[in-house]
């Protein structure tokens, strides 16, 4: 097994797949020549060829659309949006065209796209760089959302997204690209689709959290072991489609939950987790599900990002409201 | 040649030089991290400066990402174009009577407000003009021809400046598209098209008076390319030396657009070595009393955020400060 960051496993994951099935195609903006702004594809259009991997006009609309027309074609596009704030550009070709494609034609037609994007905050990156949109992707039908939170992931994860005929969503936490390097599988690694990763067992409260958010829901796992509060921490990997059996067998286990998630608080993967738990786990709970988000506003590039975001301290206020209710 | 008095040329020349220093200083700042993301422009201080002397300060601007010299020239204080970098609301609190819009991030969206400001002066019978601006890159966006498709058919008083640099980020000109220039895609949109040397300030502040002329008195939109190059990379964490050759860049040099102006000036007896450095001195003293401005201006907080939000704050976000 090598060492690598997230970038590093990404782009291998990326170059398996080209390597093994030459449907598989590459493109966006300044992905090409150059390897993309943060050089996740370096090297890949040297290796398989500018008809593989290929830099394209500056249009995110006909990026996506681009995936749509060779889909139906027989291609396997993976089309990177530079960032996630203009996935907005491409939101028709994306959540309609794509992720509709399969239903309109009654099976006759599917989109076996990835669209990959980096998202996330904590970089104090220029505005429109760094939301967190999972949001409005989990409330689209027809699109399967995948968000790791680790290199080993990144590239289990991209591969079965590559391989899989729906469309997927494939969002990269930018805080986590450089973050810390990690044991990488050679070759054809995948973790499936929809299996979420128990990352730290406990017996008091079910933390759950996707992308950087696992990273802060240890550090505040570690802080409540100080205090002998033994959390269960689960990394979801995908949010579409989303492992509820994992999340209610744990809560079975420790009867209390709380969700993390950077994006703002109403209407996200939060509000959607807890609906489920509601659903299925609901009389094994002996206290509410609460959620630690970002508050409803337009993320604050920059300046008071790190005021904004969850953090240690947030979750473990609230593990200790959940606790003693 | 425009009709410019000597005061005015010098005028043009002391923006250049000030636009230039002020660059030099904010890739400094970039890096101390006392700015956030800060897009370069040296380079193109020609299209920057020049587009937005030959307007009238009731003209309005619709900047991309890169035009903060366009918003400062036209009355938005140098502060608050620090502050938008750093992240702070107060950089987008554009004063009264200045007209402009803030920095726009997403490509192409600018180039749709534009056409909008535009009708609005149509429908008020105001004989002001809107300007906007974009790249390349950005020529290629859908909102690029819609907007202009827009103000052909409603024939508005709107000026599309595209400054051509050459690269959108690494991608260079030849991959984004395979038009003669991007001056021929106004001829799809049915508005006047002009191609234009930006290395030439003159050139620009011809070309831009003409448009406006032209718009004010109901003729329609002009697309307006001007040639440039950026000697900078895209941002200060790009590196150019993956895309772009130092023969390139070096012969762009030679075309600088202060390098040719002040030549011509100081032919003229209208400028001299003295003044550049006069002028450079004076910026930097400029850059440094706005950039402390910025950082002594009162802090953003979460609970502020919240507030900024809706005119009044709905219950569900006021119960969500008690978090911050
Ligand atoms: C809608 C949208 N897509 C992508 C980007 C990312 N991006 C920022 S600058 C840039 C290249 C712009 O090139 P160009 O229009 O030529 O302007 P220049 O940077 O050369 O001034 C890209 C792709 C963006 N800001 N907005
Ligand atoms: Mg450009």
């Amino acid at each position: 097994m090598a060492q690598m960051n997230m970038i590093e496993a990404i782009k291998d994951a990326l170059r398996v797949e080209l390597k093994r099935d030459p449907g598989v195609l590459l493109f966006g903006e300044d992905v090409g020549k150059v390897g993309g702004v943060f050089r996740a594809t370096e090297g890949l259009q040297a290796e398989f060829g500018e008809q593989r991997v290929f830099d394209t006009p500056l249009a995110e609309s006909a990026i996506g659309g681009l995936a749509v027309g060779l889909a139906t074609q027989g291609f396997r596009p993976i089309a990177e949006i530079q960032f996630v704030g203009f996935i907005y550009e491409a939101l028709d070709q994306m959540f309609v065209q794509a992720a509709r494609l399969r239903y309109r034609s009654g099976g006759r037609y599917n989109a076996p796209i990835v669209f990959r994007t980096p998202f996330g905050g904590g970089v104090k990156a220029a505005e429109l760089h760094t939301d967190s949109l999972e949001g409005l992707a989990i409330q689209t039908p027809g699109i399967k959302v995948v968000v790791p939170s680790n290199p080993a992931d990144a590239k289990g994860l991209m591969i079965s997204a590559i391989r899989d005929n729906d469309p997927v969503f494939f969002m990269e936490h930018l805080n986590l690209y450089r973050a810390f390097k990690d044991e990488v599988p050679e070759g054809e690694y995948t973790v499936p689709l929809g299996k979420a990763n128990v990352v730290r067992e406990g017996k008091d409260i079910t933390i759950i959290a996707y992308g950087l958010m696992v990273h802060t829901a240890i550090k505040a796992a570690d802080e409540l072991a100080k205090n002998g509060v033994s959390a269960e921490v689960i990394d979801l990997r995908t949010l579409v489609p989303l492992d509820i059996d994992t999340i209610v067998a744990s809560i079975q286990k420790t009867n209390r939950a709380i969700v993390v998630q950077e994006a703002q608080k109403t209407s996200g993967a939060a509000a959607e987790i807890i609906a489920q738990i509601n659903e299925k786990a609901i009389l094994h709970l002996e206290a509410p599900v609460l959620r630690v988000a970002g508050p409803d506003t337009v993320y604050p590039f920059a300046l008071i990002e790190d005021a904004w975001l969850p953090t240690p301290a947030r979750i473990v206020k609230a593990a200790n409201q959940t606790l003693q209710f | 040649m425009p009709n410019l008095t000597d005061e005015q040329l010098k005028e043009v020349m002391y923006r250049m030089v000030f636009t230039r220093t002020w660059d030099d200083r904010a890739v400094n700042l970039g890096r101390q991290g006392r700015l956030g993301f800060y897009a370069p422009v040296s380079g193109q201080e020609g299209t920057m400066v020049g587009s937005e002397y030959a307007l009238t300060k009731e003209d309005f601007v619709c900047p991309g990402y890169r035009d903060m010299p366009q918003l400062v020239w036209h009355g938005l204080p140098l502060y608050q174009a620090f502050l938008y970098s750093r992240g702070h609301q107060h950089g987008g609190q554009i004063p009264e009577g200045v007209n402009v819009l803030m920095p726009q991030i997403i490509i192409g969206a600018q180039i749709l407000h534009a056409t909008g400001v535009a009708m609005g002066f149509k429908l008020k019978n105001e004989k002001r003009v809107a300007i906007t601006y974009t790249g390349d890159g950005g020529s290629s966006e859908g909102d690029f021809y819609e907007g202009m498709n827009f103000a052909g058919s409603f024939k508005l008083p709107v000026i599309y400046f595209v400054q051509n640099n050459g690269y959108a980020i690494t991608t260079p000109f030849a991959k984004q598209t395979a038009a003669q220039s991007i001056a021929h895609k106004a001829l799809a949109a049915g508005i006047r098209g002009v191609k234009i040397d930006g290395m030439d300030v003159l050139a620009v502040i011809s070309a831009v008076q003409e448009a406006a002329e032209i718009a004010r008195e109901g003729g329609g939109a002009t697309l307006i390319e001007a040639v440039t190059y950026r000697f900078r990379p895209h941002s200060m964490s790009d590196d150019a030396t993956k895309y772009r050759t130092k023969e390139e860049e070096q012969e762009w040099t030679l075309r600088d657009p202060l390098v040719r102006f002040g030549k011509y000036l100081e032919s003229k007896g209208l400028w001299s070595e003295e003044d550049t450095a006069r002028v450079k001195e004076e910026a930097k003293a400029a850059v440094n009393e706005h950039i402390k401005k910025a950082e002594q201006t009162e802090k953003m907080t979460v609970a502020g955020l919240i507030d900024s939000m809706f005119e009044t704050t709905p219950p569900h976000l006021e119960e969500q400060k008690a978090d911050f």
